[in-house]
């Protein structure tokens, strides 16, 4: 067998590839790496094809032990990675031989982090994903999240290629920012003066934010109408429940719902706030869907141009 | 045909790669089939640019490939097949039969929501198994399907306390809408009764026995009946 033994599986461990598409008809949500943008660099500087299963790790606080060698990566949020009690450096491949301890501990700076393994961790389909979703109890090892004890399991080792990002690339975590949402959905239901209103305050990320979604809390904003028939729900959606504290729904959100929604948040700036903890500040920018298609593509040029250095 | 001169037909911006069409205001089958219409065309004609699609009441979701088209093309799409909708819809999907075990002890909520109603308890019974339900959406948890409408007498607000733990199988109600809890999960839901077939089994094929369109009849069995198909009567907290 070659692999990894968890000997403590952190706050929030999960086996996470890139998500569960073509299923929402059954019920059935995304899951996938929460910052899209770490997830696939986590992939990249490891030579992995881009929906290689990896460890979403929340927090921090996972301990495992190698049982073969291999190259992994650590990438997104700032937890300290150590091998052997070592300190080694983010978002740079390293080998790792059978019998290595691999630390990673708690954040300086951001929420999610990302680990691969070169092969990618060898983890068995469900409705063509690998993703954890625990509400479901759906991916993963057993739809739930990493626990003590459980086997990683990986391909033997091959000769592999492992890069390092220069640090001019690595994104920052920081907090107090503005996330960039396109107005959609029933937002002919809120008037001019609340749409001012939420695109003028400032929230703040309660304590109630999971991977379903990040509750915030700030300034109420109240549409005209109470709910609706229930419908779709995109990845980003900011629903408005009775209370008016919005709630952006992210990749496990349930695939309907009944409460108005003002629009949604663009996928690059969901990942920014995946990140941030419980009292961080926010502010939303509002931007036209062409606007956004463009990011989005100037996005997926600049991650494929940017050319991460090879290690010997 | 209808066309989309009909205004009751509108596209509105979802998310930065997700379209939604709206079809109408309220739960309606001839809005419901349409839905479903639009579903089986737009996977052929989005062929390769879809991500996904969420068909429910009155609305489908249309979640497509940023990198392989745009809103205005998918938009363009849309209102091309929207005019290939025919009128004579065909409403019919196929007729499943649930079994049901309805009894206070698999549906604790059944006494009081026939005393609520001014009905006696077996009155409930025939008036939600004679019904024929339409599956109108699918969601809030893997394999929940939404089934409408039941008789006005019998419909009933949700709980005014969630309850903890709904077993696998539990036949609800909640204002005009009924289902089948698919797996054990909290639910607010007014219980009548146990289905012992699985809504949702992700090592079957299919992975469920209904899906959006199909129309759905309850068959009333007894307690052995229900335990000679496999029921179980789970937990209920």
């Amino acid at each position: 067998m070659s692999g990894f033994k968890v000997i403590q599986p952190g706050l929030l461990t999960l086996i996470q590839d890139a998500g569960r598409f073509g299923h929402h008809r059954i019920g059935l949500t995304t899951g996938g790496p929460l910052d899209s943008l770490a997830f696939k660099w986590a992939n990249r500087l490891v030579d992995n094809p881009m929906n290689s299963t990896t460890l979403e790790i929340s927090f921090g606080g996972l301990v495992m032990q190698a049982e073969t060698d291999a190259q992994i990566v650590l990438a997104g949020a700032e937890m300290p990675l150590k091998i052997n009690g070592v300190e080694q450096d983010r978002w740079h491949a390293h080998k790792i031989k059978a019998g290595d301890k691999i630390e990673v501990s708690f954040s300086a700076q951001g929420a999610r982090a990302y680990l691969a393994v070169s092969g990618g961790f060898q983890v068995e389909h469900s409705f063509s994903s690998s993703a954890t979703v625990t509400r479901e109890g759906i991916g993963g090892i057993t739809g739930e999240k990493l626990q003590q004890g459980d086997y990683l399991h990986c391909n033997p080792p091959v000769e592999h290629r492992g890069f390092r990002l220069p640090d001019e690339h690595r994104p920052d975590y920081f907090d107090d920012i503005s996330l960039r949402v396109i107005t959609g959905y029933q937002q002919q239901a809120f008037s001019d003066y609340q749409k001012r209103l939420f695109f003028s305050s400032e929230y703040k990320v309660t304590d109630r934010a999971d991977r379903m979604g990040y509750r915030l809390e700030g300034p109420e904003v109240k549409p005209a109408i109470d709910g609706i028939l229930s419908e779709g729900i995109c990845h980003g959606a900011i629903q408005i429940p009775a209370d008016g504290q919005p709630i952006v729904l992210l990749n496990d959100r349930q695939t309907i719902g009944g409460y108005p929604k003002i629009g949604s948040m663009i996928a690059m700036d969901t990942a920014r706030m995946a990140q941030l903890l419980p009292g961080s500040r926010i502010s939303f920018e509002e931007i036209s869907i062409d606007d956004a298609h463009n990011l989005h593509c100037l996005a997926h040029v600049r991650f494929n141009n940017t050319e991460p250095e090879a290690i010997d | 045909m209808i066309s989309m001169a009909d205004n009751s037909i509108r596209i509105e911006v979802a998310g930065e790669n997700a379209l939604i069409i709206y079809f109408g205001e309220k739960t309606d089958p001839s809005v419901s089939a349409r839905v479903q219409q639009a579903v089986t065309i737009l996977e052929t004609e989005l062929n390769g640019k879809l991500i996904d699609m969420v068909p429910s009441y009155a609305s489908l979701l249309v979640i497509y490939d940023q990198l392989a088209t745009d809103h205005l093309e998918v938009r363009s799409t849309i209102r091309k097949v929207l005019n290939q909708l025919s009128d004579a819809v065909n409403a019919e999907g196929n007729l499943v039969i649930l079994p049901a075990y309805y009894s206070s002890e698999s549906g604790p909520d059944l006494d009081a929501l026939a005393q609520r109603a001014g009905l006696s308890a077996d009155e409930v019974i025939k008036l939600h198994s004679e019904m024929e339900y339409r599956v109108y959406a699918i969601g809030f948890a893997p394999g929940f399907a939404y089934l409408g409408e039941v008789d006005e007498r019998i419909a009933a607000p949700r709980l005014s306390t969630p309850r903890m733990k709904v077993p696998r199988g539990a036949i609800a109600i909640a204002d005009r809408q009924t289902a089948v809890y698919p797996a054990i999960s909290p639910g607010g839901w007014n219980l009548i009764g146990l289905c012992p077939t699985r809504m949702f089994d992700p090592e079957a094929k299919p992975t469920m026995p209904v899906q959006v369109g199909d129309r759905i009849k309850f068959n009333p069995i007894s307690r052995d009946e229900f335990f000679s198909l496999g029921g179980e009567l789970g937990e209920i907290k």
